[in-house]
């Protein structure tokens, strides 16, 4: 299985809709930036609005994928994520301090805008 | 009428089998959107736990009754090489897999009751519960 990545002008948009297993969410990471390494993206979007559970192995995969990506000069946003999710991941005790993030799509897209500066 | 199912663990796509069954079973007796998220995802650490130390093993799930509550008990049971030293894995951020370390103490916190035994080279059997408010 492979998560589709979308470009547009700048930026890759990525809306991750199917049940993540480990081998997937690898795979992700490493077209991820094997397609900001090609398109010269400065803005990533990965919105999460249909994902029903982060783990602590995602929630790796996910942290690194933006910290990867930063490495290489591409700021990531992720958007989306579900309440459920939200109050998951800090029982499990997974912060993910200095991750983006944004309410939805639309946000995110405002806030890569700003930061980037246009 | 009790029944009890199991999800056998030996590749990693049965991680995501696992939770959902979990998931499934959750929803099922009525626990909310929240606490499915929790059990799925204590299920999803319990199944990936028994894939990279033990291979193999299984997690099983069945409703438990008492006289003013209900919920679910899961219980994965393996026979790899077992936990040394539990007290160190119960510890937040302890990883021996480059994991985050949250695995075992997440758990424990994202259910109501968290039970584990574990001898070196004879395997795990961890034990929790949930119960519907």
């Amino acid at each position: 299985m492979r998560i589709p990545i979308l470009k547009l002008h700048n930026y890759l948009l990525i809306s991750i809709q199917t049940e993540i297993d480990d081998q997937t969410a690898i795979k992700f990471q490493e077209d991820l930036l094997a397609k900001i390494h090609k398109t010269g993206a400065t803005g990533v979007v990965i919105d999460l609005t249909s994902v029903d559970i982060i783990d602590s192995f995602i929630a790796k995969v996910l942290g690194d994928v933006v910290s990867m990506s930063d490495l290489m000069g591409a700021r990531v946003v992720l958007t989306g994520i579900q309440p459920a999710v939200a109050m998951t991941l800090i029982d499990l005790g997974i912060h993910l301090q200095n991750v983006p993030t944004a309410l939805d799509l639309e946000q995110g897209l405002v806030k890569l805008h700003q930061e980037l500066g246009g | 009428m009790n029944p009890r199912s199991c999800v056998n663990i030996h590749k990693e796509w049965d991680i995501v089998g696992a939770r959902q069954l979990g998931r499934e079973m959750a929803k099922e007796i009525g626990f909310g959107t929240v606490d499915q998220a929790r059990i799925a995802t204590a299920v999803s650490e319990l199944a990936r736990n028994i894939y990279l130390y033990a291979k193999n093993g299984q997690v099983c799930f069945e409703y438990i009754y008492t006289n003013s509550q209900k919920g679910i008990l899961m219980t994965a049971v393996d026979t790899g090489p077992g936990i040394k030293d539990i007290s160190r894995v119960m510890q937040d951020g302890y990883t021996t897999s480059g994991g985050l370390g949250a695995g075992l103490p997440g758990v424990k916190r994202l259910m109501d009751e968290f039970d584990i035994e574990s001898a070196a080279g004879e395997g795990t059997k961890i034990k929790a519960i949930k119960w519907i408010r």
